[in-house]
């Protein structure tokens, strides 16, 4: 697959080095030329410079012809900035947004996104960590 | 009207202020504590601390009942959702977006957002005015770009010199709003005579452009 991943900070260098050692076509996007030293040295993908939501950024990505886009910069607003031209002004089939702000799942839930909320996830986590599931979960594994 | 302006920084302050001043009901959210406290022994109950992009913020400073939102933060990301979540959350009928770059005015049309404003764009009007005097300059696009308010100034060679406003063959979708002469500020009449240098605000529907620079220009 060809991916293009907005925002190489620690979670976007770890799905570009993952997703890149998988073997998929990776372009990653930062405004930040330092992000890039997250990248692990045989990361074989690509780096873009510029602003996530900047068309002629995401033109020089090339993502009018990936098949995904992810949106996982730290910044809620700057995700569904991007996230929403991608979708609309260059058609790519799937875009997936990171989100911390619970309440804007909802808003944008019927934009043709996949939003992930990190916030609903881990609190759902904790709550699963609290009721022991993941107690049993873990020492299962160790067992294994 | 009660007016929600979002971003504390000098457009949003002066804003508020000269809203305030105008009589209307007005609420400036600020996200950044420090920013907020300098605002609040200014502007005291009128600001309000918070993220504006949030939708909690935004229920607290009574977006549901307000009838324009104003996004004039420095960022971009921020202004654009700000306005989407007023305008999809709250229903709030007029959400107006500032746009620093004007390469994101596009993008905001594109996403849903109409109204915005960009003093990158403005300021570059005026330096292109500068460089090419006599040309209609474009200042303020409305109802999707369909009609424009123009500036054109008339220089020495221009066919309306010295003609009454009723004297000129103005196309039918376009209107003289206003002619600066000097340091007065006209209402164009229809016996009002143009003068070189007049610098004439008019109003024109998209597609007569063109004959209403012939008659000007």
């Amino acid at each position: 697959m060809r991916l293009v991943i907005i925002g190489c900070g620690v979670m976007g260098a770890l799905l570009a080095n993952t997703l890149s050692q998988e073997g998929h076509q990776v372009t990653i996007v930062d405004n930040d030329p330092k992000a890039f030293r997250r990248l692990r040295e045989d990361f074989d993908g690509k780096t873009v410079l510029g602003t996530g939501f900047d068309e002629e950024v995401l033109e020089r990505a090339a993502v009018g012809s990936s098949d995904v886009v992810l949106a996982v910069t730290n910044n809620d607003n700057v995700n569904l900035f991007a996230a929403q031209l991608v979708r609309k002004k260059f058609g790519v089939p799937r875009v997936l947004v990171r989100l911390f702000d619970p309440e804007k799942e909802k808003i944008y839930q019927d934009e043709g996104l996949e939003l992930i909320c990190l916030t609903t996830f881990g609190a759902r986590a904790f709550q699963a960590a609290l009721t022991n599931e993941r107690s049993v979960e873990s020492a299962q594994a160790f067992d294994r | 009207m009660y007016i929600i302006v979002v971003g504390g920084g000098k457009v949003g302050f002066y804003l508020t202020s000269v809203l305030k001043e105008e009589g209307h009901e007005v609420l400036l959210i600020e996200k950044d504590l420090g920013r907020y406290m300098a605002l609040e022994t200014k502007l005291e109950e009128l600001v309000f601390h918070g993220d504006g992009s949030e939708v909690h913020t935004l229920e607290a400073a009574g977006a549901a009942r307000a009838d324009v939102v104003a996004a004039v933060t420095g960022r971009d990301e921020d202004n654009l959702v700000i306005c989407q979540v007023a305008k999809k959350r709250f229903g709030v009928p007029r959400v107006i977006g500032r746009v620093s770059n004007p390469r994101n005015e596009g993008a905001f049309r594109a996403l849903g957002i109409e109204s915005t404003i960009s003093g990158t764009r403005v300021i570059y009007s005026l330096i292109v005015h500068e460089v090419d005097a006599g040309e209609l300059i474009p200042l303020l696009p409305l109802h999707r770009g369909n009609m424009t308010i123009v500036e054109v100034k008339l220089k020495a060679d221009s066919p309306a010199l010295g003609q009454l406003v009723r004297e000129l063959a103005l196309p039918k979708d376009s209107i003289l709003i206003s002619i600066l002469r000097g340091d007065d500020i006209l209402i164009p009449r229809g016996e009002t005579k143009l003068r070189r240098d007049d610098t004439i605000l008019a109003l024109v529907k998209k597609g007569a452009e063109k004959a209403l620079k012939e008659v000007l220009v």
